[in-house]
């Protein structure tokens, strides 16, 4: 059957062609402005490729030494005991200051979070006010963050929880609140029908249909801050981050391996980990972040 | 008319009512669980992580007066005592004097981040088909790929950036190809995400026709993924403008060489108008991308 379809479907191809002419020659306009977007996006390519000093030759002799740097790295190993047991600690301070700066990220972010969204706010200048300061703190980098903080606290990995916890509440403030925005009308306008006020609206009508959502994305947040906190060491604000720049930049690369290793293996249990609780807690159909 | 609402009988209403609050018990009960859980692994983490409330509170001042000491001249100003003490938007050409010089690295900054993104994007795009499982029917191709792409997200792009550092020379590039290593990991798990929620009648279409592998990614494939990859594409040079950003802190080139150099020698009024600059050009960008996502979004769903 489908062979006699296609049979068809060649004999009239003149046919075809000429009642669907879009399918079979994209309109002029549409083809320009498709070449003049690849053109400027490779023309940009090629400017930042020379004012980068990009060569081939420095490529080249980059790529043979980092071979040889993979060469030294295996086997991986740390040395002494001694250098291993200071990196389990070091690990052990890393997935800490994740989780305090996570925690302590979500406890700030979930007032602003209403104040910030549209539909749960107290007044629009104090929502737009929220909208730019949560705007200005995610601007500034983890690590930006953790410098200032060593300034104030001093070294050591507190200054890591709060650049943590700093950076996240910019983040949390906004994702928490563009969900609180997307929450279902509905729900609210019954509680208010029912005599409700408006802290009974976000209560019963707007909280139970987006604190499965807020829960999913501080836990999808946990992850990606172990591995944030992993580097906020080579600044001085604790974790494994200060061993790690340091075998770098006296080219022990045997430990260098072992450490990644570490990493890797800390973020994929916490990765498993939290999918598995992300799914107890809110469900599997949620899990979408 | 005031009529009682219709009401079950009181011995069919009991059990109701007692199996309700016993359900209520148990999450309850199971809430508490969880919060006490909670509490304790934060005090181990405060434990671990040398949390010191007490030299928090004796110095929050000096985080709120270190804003406002990177928001006054000092009297660093050479040949301008009248300004000591001054907020910096008394005289913005003062505070600004590198101008010059850092909107320069600005657009370095910038350049390091469009290349990581297109150059990492590139390698997604090549290896996602390969991770998708509806796509790619060998297992140990699949598997290997996607161990790759996590490899390469899950090592932080500054542990890249500074083992490149050593093997490539200080300067941008090692930064670009920290940032395009990071940029294939993450999108190319995305885009295999994509690639495995396509319909898949298209795909059937083409490999009746008698269509190579290539071809089926081409004309059945592609079509329907290229707006949401766009989309993700764009989002993530975002982030890599804010992670080119702080690329100099290890001699990766852009803007954060000098940013960390004012922080550490305590050049306030640099730090801030180097920091203002920084949150300027990412909220532009942002809203760029924004406004672009949105039109591709747009242009999808009124289809």
């Amino acid at each position: 059957m489908s062979s006699a379809l296609r049979d068809q479907a060649l004999a009239d191809a003149a046919g075809l062609a000429q009642r669907h002419p879009t399918v079979f020659t994209p309109p002029l306009k549409q083809r320009l402005v498709t070449i003049a977007v690849i053109l400027a996006l490779v023309g940009l390519f090629v400017f930042g490729f020379h004012r980068l000093g990009f060569s081939l030759t420095r490529f080249l002799n980059g790529l043979t030494q980092l071979g040889s740097f993979v060469g030294f790295m295996i086997p991986p190993s740390p040395g002494t005991w001694a250098k291993a047991v200071i990196y389990f600690h070091a690990l052990a301070e890393t997935i800490a200051i994740a989780f305090l700066g996570t925690l302590l990220a979500f406890l700030f972010s979930f007032p602003l979070a209403f104040l910030a969204a549209r539909n749960a706010t107290i007044n629009r200048g104090v929502q737009l006010l929220v909208r730019r300061f949560s705007d200005s703190v995610r601007g500034v980098d983890t690590l930006i963050w953790a410098l200032i903080w060593v300034t104030v606290v001093g070294l050591g990995p507190f200054a890591g929880v709060l650049a943590i916890m700093t950076s996240d509440i910019g983040n949390f403030t906004k994702l928490f609140s563009e969900a609180i925005e997307s929450a279902d009308k509905k729900a609210g306008e019954g509680v208010v029908s029912t005599g409700g006020s408006r802290l009974h609206e976000i209560r019963f009508g707007i909280l139970p249909q987006v604190f499965p959502v807020i829960i999913g994305q501080t836990l999808y947040f946990f992850e990606s801050n172990t591995r944030s906190a992993t580097i906020i060491g080579i600044v001085g604000a604790g974790g494994i981050g200060l061993h790690l720049s340091e075998q770098i930049r006296t080219l022990e690369w045997q430990g260098v391996s072992f450490i990644i290793l570490l990493i890797l293996i800390t973020v994929a249990v916490i990765d498993f980990a939290s999918t598995k609780l992300r799914i107890a807690i809110i469900g599997k159909s949620q899990v979408a972040v | 008319m005031p009529a009682a609402s219709p009401r079950l009988p009181d011995e069919r209403l009991a059990p109701l009512t007692a199996s309700y609050a016993e359900a209520l018990r148990q999450r309850r009960l199971s809430s508490l669980f969880l919060m006490a859980a909670i509490i304790v692994a934060a005090i181990v983490s405060g434990l671990l992580a040398e949390v010191a409330p007490a030299r928090f509170v004796q110095n929050i001042g000096d985080f709120f007066s270190y804003f406002g000491r990177i928001a006054v001249f000092d009297n660093s100003v050479p040949d301008r005592p009248d300004l000591t003490g001054r907020f910096v938007l008394f005289d913005v050409r003062e505070w600004m004097w590198g101008i010059d010089r850092w909107m320069r690295l600005l657009i370095d900054t910038l350049l390091i981040a469009y290349l990581g993104t297109v150059l990492g994007t590139i390698g997604a795009f090549a290896l996602c088909f390969l991770a998708a499982q509806n796509l790619m029917p060998n297992k140990w191709i699949r598997l290997s790929v996607k161990r790759y792409l996590e490899f390469c997200r899950t090592v932080p792009e500054l542990v890249f950036a500074l083992i490149f550092v050593i093997a490539f020379g200080l300067g941008p590039v090692p930064g670009v190809l920290a940032i395009a290593i990071h940029t294939m990991g993450a999108n190319g798990k995305l885009f295999s995400e994509v690639a495995e929620n396509i319909d898949m009648k298209p795909v059937e279409g083409v490999m009746a026709a008698g269509g190579s592998w290539v071809q089926v990614m081409r004309f059945a494939v592609v079509p329907q993924v290229l707006s949401n990859f766009v989309s993700y594409t764009l989002l993530r040079f975002e982030i890599n403008v804010r992670g080119a950003s702080v690329m100099g802190f290890v001699g990766a080139g852009g803007i954060g060489q000098n940013l960390i150099e004012a922080i550490r020698k305590f050049y306030y009024t640099d730090v801030s108008a180097i920091l203002v600059l920084i949150i300027a050009t990412v909220m532009i960008i942002d809203l760029l991308t924004e406004r672009l996502r949105h039109a591709l979004i747009g242009k999808e769903s009124s289809k």
